[in-house]
This record gives structure tokens, sequence and C-alpha cells, in this order.
């Protein structure tokens, strides 16, 4: 097992799919001879060429149609969106086309594509370089919506995305993409869409993210445990379809639940979540359900303090751990 | 556009209520339905709603005070806004207008989630353990914010419960009323503030600390009361007064500032009652029902006020006014808190298996603070039972405004001379009655309780 970045934990996924099934290409803004401005795909336009690693215009509207049409035709594809920010021109493509063409088709057509999407902000990035859509997708059936927190599930994830008959949205936490290392095995392996993974056991509170805020909840519950504070971190990895048993039976055990997203507030996924749990366990909480996300303004700001005031991180985290442990 | 807090109706028969406690301050802000006051009726409290989301901008009725239900107590609404300078009162049996209605709501009786004065919030997963288990919320000790009962909390108690299991003191051979503790002598119910027993001269002085410890309480203050004020002695502590405390102690002087107590005292053979009670106590506990002797003296005390209405009475100043219906209270202790008084209401209408049923019910929500504030009012006639604690007989007081008071002692085997001049051994009972002098003299209070006695010894 070798340790490696999550953005080069995406790399070999992809060079491994390309390798395994000629059927998959990969199409995207500056993926080919400049290897992706976040280096995902560098070294795939030397070894596969250009008909297999499409350097495509600035307009994500034609990268997803063309992933539709050639997924229509047989074909796997791999879009790749540059920021998740640049997403929206595509979003009829995505929601009208790919996610209802199995059903209106009665199953006979299916569209198995991927789009990666690097999302996320706490990186200077300003309104248009730091975006969290995930709820807009994570509310399509027809779609899946898969964000991975660390190197061995974005590997496994975004193989498993590859195979499925279905079109998969990925979003890519790009915070994360140098920052969060860790081991990944060295065959092929997948891990498989939906189960969420409780990533630390614990007893007093429920913590429950996905992607970088995953990353921080982990650390946020260690800084906890020294003040004997016993946090349970779940990674979601999977928001179409969520994996509800998995977060009601954590909620049963700890009877509190916290939900971190940087994306904001309202109308934002850890509604979903905190709906889920109070239909389903009621009866087994301790407290009110409660959410740590973005505040609801237009954007990340791009001024330094006012990201920071806007991101969630490590600090904010553990004292929402706190205050629901003590409540 | 403000929105008005009204004293709500905690009961058909309540009309009014005491504000004990604001739970908010004016200028803070509220959510709907969270906590906004305590009120007091008689010895019940009840935690009341906000009727709106808002700022509490105005309290009209200051803490301590008593209101007709249906007036006005409280403003909220937006800061700056301006009120109206004389509140008109709402009539609580007109359709309220908008959100006043669930003020006047009572707490669902028995509810093990929500609000409550001494428990604060519930959660869901407490409301839900306590159930399965059985818990006693009121002895559980809270840890969570604000002392509320954290899940952690009542699985500590019950894991503490497995390892010390709760000992129940052994009940007196002839009761065993719930859970053995239903009454208790009335010696320990006034201890202190009964009237008679208090001292009539203060503690002979002694010389103050110079330098009080800093845990004692202020003397001044002490001082500041009504009472002769006790010279603080070193050493000593002030327990500060509950609000049924405080209700005792003045109910108690009331009586006796109202009605010339007399006391009358008659023993009674329970051989037959308790022949009664060893047939049929299996039979009704398979009704579900506790079986305690309590039933057997509040049936004969119904048969006797139906034999002797006049009993059943208050004192007016135009006359002595002869209730209908007969209700009995039953002095419920509540150990070191102070005691308080259900009525069983109608005691003439229930079989002793319904008499059972409603006193063990009775007992159980009293004991655990959820009686409904309709229940502790409207009683005719009390019974205390201070034998639970060896008393063979005592001199209770008056539960005003009623006419009399039954003292059931002890039940204990004596010796008695029976027919033919043998000597038996019976179980036997001492009852005291106190009654208003004003409306019974001797020889009609007596009629009355011989005829419990007859009631007793001639039970089928």
């Amino acid at each position: 097992m070798a340790e490696i970045t999550l953005v080069e934990a995406v790399r070999q996924a992809m060079d491994e799919e390309m390798a395994r099934d000629e059927r998959v290409f990969v199409v995207g803004e500056d993926v080919g001879i400049r290897g992706g401005v976040f280096r995902a795909t560098v070294g795939l336009y030397d070894k596969y060429g250009p008909s297999r690693v499409i350097d495509s215009p600035l307009a994500e509207l034609s990268i997803v149609g063309v992933g539709i049409g050639a997924a229509l035709y047989g074909m796997r594809p791999i879009c790749e969106i540059q920021f998740s920010d640049f997403i929206y021109p595509a979003y009829n493509q995505i929601v009208s086309e790919a996610a209802k063409m199995c059903y209106r088709s009665n199953g006979e057509w299916t569209v198995p594509m991927v789009i990666r999407a690097p999302y996320g902000g706490g990186i200077g990035g300003g309104l248009y370089h730091s975006q969290s859509p995930e709820a807009m997708f994570a509310q399509v059936p027809g779609l899946k919506v898969v964000i991975p927190s660390n190197p061995h599930d974005a590997k496994g994830l975004l193989k498993a995305a590859v195979r499925d008959p279905n079109p998969v949205i990925f979003f890519e936490p790009k915070k994360g993409y140098r920052l969060i290392k860790g081991e990944v095995p060295d065959d092929d392996y997948i891990t498989p869409i939906g189960p969420a993974r409780i990533s630390r056991p614990g007893s007093d509170v429920s913590v429950f993210a996905y992607g970088m805020m995953h990353h921080y909840a982990l650390q946020a519950a260690e800084k906890v445990a020294a003040e004997g504070i016993d946090a349970e971190v779940v990674d979601l990895r999977t928001l179409y379809p969520v994996d509800r048993q998995t977060i009601l039976e954590s909620v049963q055990r700890t009877g509190k639940a916290l939900i971190v997203h940087e994306a904001n507030l309202t109308g934002g996924y850890g509604a979903e979540i905190a709906a889920t749990i109070v239909e389903g366990a009621f009866a087994d909480l301790d407290a009110p359900v409660r959410r740590l996300t973005g505040p609801d303004v237009p954007g990340v700001p791009f001024s330094h303090p006012l990201q920071e005031w806007f991101m969630p991180n490590v600090e904010k985290i553990a004292e929402a751990i706190r205050q629901l442990s003590k409540w | 556009m403000s929105t008005q807090v009204i004293m709500p109706q905690l009961g058909e028969s309540v009309v009014e209520g005491t504000v004990t406690k604001w739970l908010k301050k004016e200028g803070e802000t509220i959510q709907e339905f969270e906590s906004l006051l305590e009120v007091n009726t008689d010895k019940v409290d009840s935690e009341i709603p906000s009727p709106a989301a808002g700022t509490l901008l105005k309290i009209l009725v200051p803490e301590g005070t008593t209101v007709r239900a249906g007036t006005v107590i409280a403003w909220i609404g937006q800061p700056g806004e301006v009120l109206p300078d004389s509140p008109a009162p709402v009539d609580l049996h007109a359709a309220p207008a908008g959100r006043p209605a669930a003020v006047a709501q009572p707490h669902p009786a028995g509810m093990a989630t929500g609000r409550d004065r001494d428990l604060g919030f519930i959660s869901p997963v407490v409301a839900r353990l306590a159930r399965e288990h059985q818990v006693d919320l009121y002895q559980v000790k809270g840890t969570g914010e604000g002392g509320r009962i954290t899940k952690k909390d009542v699985l500590a108690h019950l894991s503490a419960g497995e390892t010390a299991p709760h000992s129940t003191p052994e009940p007196a051979a002839w009761e065993t009323p719930g859970e053995g503790d239903l009454f208790r002598p009335t010696e320990l119910q006034f201890a202190g503030g009964h009237p008679d027993t208090a001292p009539a001269h203060p503690a002979p002085a002694a010389v103050p600390p110079a330098t009080p410890p800093v845990a004692q309480s202020d003397p001044r203050a002490a001082a500041r009361s009504a009472s002769p004020a006790p010279v603080p002695l070193a050493g000593g502590r002030l327990v500060p007064l509950s609000t049924m405390r405080k209700a005792i102690a003045e109910h108690m002087v009331m009586s006796k500032h109202t009605s010339p107590h007399v006391s009358t005292i008659m023993e009674a053979d329970l051989s037959r009652v308790v022949a009664h009670r060893q047939a049929n106590k299996a039979e009704f506990e398979r009704s579900g029902s506790n079986l305690t002797f309590t039933a057997y003296f509040v049936a004969a005390a119904a048969a006797a006020l139906r034999a002797f209405p006049l009993v059943n009475s208050s004192w007016t100043d135009q006359g002595v006014w002869i209730h209908g219906p007969i209700n009995i209270g039953m002095a419920t202790a509540l150990g070191d808190e102070g005691l308080i008084v259900p009525v069983i209401k109608q005691a003439d209408n229930l079989s002793l298996l319904g008499l059972a049923r409603s006193i063990n019910d009775l007992a159980a929500r009293a004991r655990a603070h959820r009686l409904q504030p309709d229940e502790v009012r409207d009683g005719t006639f009390t019974i205390t039972n201070h034998g639970i604690g060896g008393s063979l007989f005592a001199m209770p007081v008056i539960n005003q405004p009623q006419c009399a008071i039954l003292g059931v002692g002890t039940i204990k085997k004596r010796p008695v001379v029976v027919e033919g001049d043998a000597i038996a051994v019976r179980p036997m009972v001492y009852l005291s009655l106190t009654f208003d002098h004003r409306i019974l003299d001797g020889s009609s209070g007596d009629g009355f309780l011989a005829k419990i006695v007859e009631v007793l010894e001639q039970w089928t």
C-alpha cells in the first residue's frame, strides 16, 4: 500500500479504468496537454492519446452534452468540469437529459457517465472558484452524487462511478487534493456507491460530514476527545442515494447529531439529513439536531478574513461538538 | 402586532392563578411555545408556554401576585411597539382570537414528554427511557445545560439502580397503599410549622457569632420575616420556603384561626375489614388494583357523610352550606417537600374497586407531581392516614373550608373484651374526627364518627 494524495488517487482511478476499458475517455477543459489545472489527468494524454483525452472548448454545456451522447452510444465518458462553479451551464443537460434518460426510455437507454467537479472553498478562490453546489444535484433522482473525503475512497468510488450504468456526479474536495493523503491498495478495488462509513466510532455526539468537512470533523473529534468528549464521525460518501440506516443507527447510539457542510444553510444537504434523523430516530434524540454550515450569503468571499468567517473549520466544528455534548 | 399573554384557566374550577416565576425578563426574546412563566394554582405548579414568538415587552403581573384567569399578564411583540393602555380582559369562554387558546390549555396529564417546572426540558430519548424502564425522573440528577436531564443521566441512574436496588421502607402490616408512603403522621407533616407545636417563645438568646460563616444565610433576611424572628445561633442554617411549604403554612394558620377545632376519638374493630381485604386482595390485584385499607376508610366515610350531610358542609356567614357531591380528599405525603391533598370526586358513587383504583392513581400521580389543578380542588371532607407512621391517634387540622377531617391511626392487634366478657385478639384502629364546632356539636360529631365505626365493623 502506498500513501498518495487525493488528487493522485483520482488520477490513478482514471488511468486504471482507461487501461481496463477502452470505452472510457476523458473530456474537459485543459485535461489533455496541460494535464488538468489540478493535475488530475496528468500523463493520460501521453498514454492514451488525443482521441481518449479530449481538450474541450470553454463550454460546460457541450462537455456534458458530448458525454451524454457518447454514453448513449456505448462509451464511458468522464467529463471534467474544471470548477464546480462552472457546472451551471450544463445543469439543463444533467437534469433534463442525463438524469431522466433511463426513466423516460423505460430502461432501454442509460447514460453511464461520470461528471467530475472539484468543489469547495477555503482556497482563496473567491465567489467563482469556491462553490459547493451538491444540494442542487442530490435532489435530482436519476443522478448519483458522490463526494469522497480521502484517497482510498476517491479512487474506489471513482472506479465504481465509471462502472456504474447511471450518471454519477463526482464532487472532489479541491482543498484536500494535496492536503489529504492516505494509503491506497495497490490492486484493483472499488468502493461501492451508497454506503456511508463510520470513520470514528464514538458515543456522545454523531457528526455527519463529507468531503473536506469530514476531514476537519475527524480532526475536531480528536481535539474534543482530549477534553473527554467521545464524538462519532460518519463519512456520508454518497449523498444520493443516502445511507439512511447508518445515519439512524448512529443517532440511536449517541442521541445527538451535528451535520457539517460548507455549502450554505438554507435548503442545504444538512436539512435532508436532519429531517431523516427526526423522522427515523425521534425517540432516540437527546438534543436538537444541529447544522454547522456556511452562511446564507451568495458566495465564499475573496477576502481572507471573510473567507475564514464563511468556512467551517476544525475549531468551529469542535465548538459545535462541545455545545451539543454539554446540552 | 403585539400579543397578549393571559392568565390561563388551568382547570374547569380553577378561577385564578399565582405568578410564581417569570422565566424571561422584559426585553428578552422568546420563541413560540417556549416556557414563559410558572403559575401556581393551589399547590400545583404549571409552566406556561409563550403564545407567540417575539420580545417580552412588558410584564404586567409581578411574581407572587394572584390574578383571575383571563387577566392580561404580559405583552409579547417587537421592540419599540406601542402597547394599548388598558388591556381588555379576555373571556376565556369566548372563541379566543389567534394564539391565546394555546395558552389556555392546561398541560396534558401524564405526558412523559414536554416541559415541566422541576425537570426542565425532557428530550424524546429521555422520555422513552423513562417510560421503558419506569424511571421516576424526579430521582435523576440532571447534568445537562441548566440542569437538564440527559440520556446519559438516565442511563447512569439505571446502572446505579442495578447495583443498589431501591429499598422500600417496610410498610406497616396493615397498609400497603401504592409504595407504602401514602400517608404520614400529622406530627411529621407539620413538624415545626404546626401552630400548636411551635414554641411560644423564641429560643433563649445567645450571642450571635461575630463573623458568621460565609455560607450562612443573611440573618437580616430571617429578621424581615413576619414570624417572631429566631436569633440565629452559630452552626444553624436557613431552609428557604418552597411554594408548597408556604401554602401549607398559610393554610394551617388560617385554618386554626378560622374554625374552633374539636376532636373526638373512637376505636373500631377491623376484623371484618381485614377478612374482607384478605379474601379480595388477590382478585383486585388481577384487575390491576392494589386494595388498600384506605379504600375501606374512604368508603366508610362516604357512607357516613351520606347519612350525616351536615358534616359534608362549609360554614358561611349566611348559613351552613351543605355540599351536594361527596368529594373526599386524601392527604398524601411528599416527603420533606410537604403534602398535597388530591380529591376523590363523588366518592359515594364509587365501588370499593373504583375507590382503590382512584386512590392508587391519585397517590401515584401526586408523588410524581403530575396532578391536574382540578384534582386538588373541591374537596368536601378529608382523611389523613397518619397510622402509616405508627401513630395511634392524632388531632389533624381541618382542611378549610371543610367542616371536618378524619384521622386514621395505626391498625394494631390488641386484646379486647368481646361479648360474653371474653378477651379476644382483634385488629383495632383509633379514629379521630376533628370538626368545626361552629357547624357541629359534640353529639353530632360523635354520631358521624360512630357511623364510620359501624360501617367498618359491620363490613360485608
